[in-house]
């Protein structure tokens, strides 16, 4: 039930805004997030926008998993700092 | 980007590294998976199955559908039946069964029961329909709270008289203090029990809100890792290995981490807290399987004291439910709960396909208990996904 999916803001209207969701639009508040912007990608759970999705620390998590299973690293860029707590 | 979590080749790398590190170890690992969303990703996606033999995945008592109480449901279904009322709830608690039925057969029955997407939604029927009472189940975790927080407040704003809630959400540490508590005081006098869970796979999107600083109690207090990791198969598996390691390392050094750090931040999500907090305070909470946990619930504060249904229709209860005649054929499934294992299944104590009903009376079309009814269910997940495998 904490289901949430990636999705990307197309549009914004005040507290609301419309997702693009595999292709559908959806519409969902924005309250929650701080100065959302039209292209960022979110999570999205139960109508509302609950958190961004930070692109640079996604591709440090694959680079780190390309790492551990021993694969080259492939087009994975540099390991950015920053992200790493 | 999803895809890349996917991908087969890197999840192939990735458990044979386990595998080795298993190897290193000399001996298997047991872990537990708190989170429904995390069971049902681990079944579908056949990670419990290459991991056979060397990694031990427990579920944990985070599917909210599953430990939402008896007496929750009951007081739904009890409201279902009042004159120009209605209830408002997730789809996922429309099956789950109550001591006097379910909120499905209460529809059937009559009642007027609304399945709705977000909390916002509830608040926009019940300005549709001012005459009208909307009661709103409010059950789920961190996650789903502030959702819940913001509709009392648009209703607040709108000046709705009509809308209010049964606050029946939980909190995700309060309930791993409560089944770590009495594995430390086993483990401390030396007596037997079940054999530990030596690490946990934290929820993501619970974690979102709360952040990782949250759990450094699990390291802190009772010398266990977490890690924190989102749902696709490479997000779990670097979980579990980050977690052998951590088994490996044996002296001390116990902590826990933040794997999903493109959604989870170290303090979580600070507006998400707040808006919680505005509207919400912890009190004891009756879960299913783990009985009452001091502050593991959340229910209205004072000052929003008018949008609590249970204060609004209190009396309205158990009398209804106890003389509708469409609840009286719940009686066999009341007897058959006495054989359902849910409390253990939630507690991580047996596997769901050690339960003696799993598969035999119990399934998802006709489910006895609520870990097999919710799809995020522990049982569930095995029964849709791994029945080859235990059938084996």
């Amino acid at each position: 039930m904490c289901l949430a999916v990636p999705a990307r803001i197309v549009a914004l209207d005040g507290s609301h805004c419309v997702l693009d969701l595999a292709g559908n639009r959806l519409r969902a508040n924005v309250s929650l997030v701080d100065a959302p912007q039209v292209g960022d990608w979110v999570i999205v759970h139960a109508g509302y926008v609950l958190e961004r999705i930070d692109q640079q620390a996604a591709t440090d998590s694959l680079a780190l998993a390309r790492e551990i299973a021993g694969l080259s690293s492939g087009p994975s860029p540099s390991l950015a700092t920053g992200n790493d707590e | 980007m999803n895809k890349d979590f996917r991908d087969p080749e890197l999840a192939g790398g990735l458990v044979k590294a386990i595998r080795r590190d298993i190897n290193d170890l000399g001996r298997p690992v047991r872990l537990m998976e708190v989170c429904g969303t995390h069971t049902v990703a681990i079944s579908r996606s056949g990670i419990r199955n290459l991991l056979d033999g060397v990694v031990e995945l427990r579920s944990g008592p985070g599917c909210p559908v599953c430990v939402t109480s008896q007496e929750d449901i009951d007081h739904m279904i009890s409201l279902a039946y009042l004159p120009n009322t209605t209830v408002l709830t997730y789809g996922d608690m429309l099956r789950v069964p109550g001591a006097t039925g379910t909120l499905e057969e209460a529809r059937a029955a009559g009642g007027d029961v609304r399945v709705l997407y977000s909390a916002l939604d509830g608040v926009r029927a019940a300005g549709a329909e001012p005459s009208r009472q909307f009661v709103f189940l409010a059950v789920g975790f961190e996650t789903t709270a502030p959702g819940t927080a913001l509709a009392v407040k648009e209703a607040a704003r709108r000046g709705l008289d009509n809308f209010t809630l049964h606050p029946a959400h939980k909190t995700i540490p309060a309930a791993l203090r409560a089944l770590l508590a009495p594995a430390r005081s086993q483990a401390s006098t030396g007596s037997g029990g079940p054999p530990a869970i030596e690490g946990f796979i934290l929820p993501g999107h619970v974690s979102a809100v709360i952040g990782r600083k949250a759990y450094d109690f699990l390291a802190a207090d009772f010398g266990l890792p977490g890690v924190i990791t989102g749902f696709e198969p490479v997000d779990i598996l670097l979980a579990v290995r980050e977690l052998v390691r951590s088994v490996m390392a044996r002296a001390g050094g116990k902590r826990v981490v933040n794997l999903y750090p493109r959604v989870v931040r170290e303090d979580g999500n600070a507006r998400a807290q707040a808006l919680t907090r505005e509207v919400l305070e912890p009190c004891p909470s009756a879960w299913r399987g783990l009985g009452t946990i001091p502050d593991s619930g959340l229910t209205l504060r004072e000052e929003w004291r008018a949008f609590n249904a249970v204060k609004r229709f209190a009396g309205a209860g158990g009398l209804q439910s106890s003389l509708h005649p469409a609840l009286g054929g719940s009686r066999s499934r009341a007897a058959g709960i006495s054989a359902c294992r849910c409390g253990d299944v939630l507690r991580g104590l047996i596997a769901a396909p050690e339960c003696p009903l799993f598969g035999r009376g119990c399934t998802p079309i006709s489910p006895v208990g609520p870990c097999m009814v919710s799809s995020e269910g522990s049982c569930a997940a095995h029964y849709a996904h791994e029945r080859r495998r235990h059938a084996r």
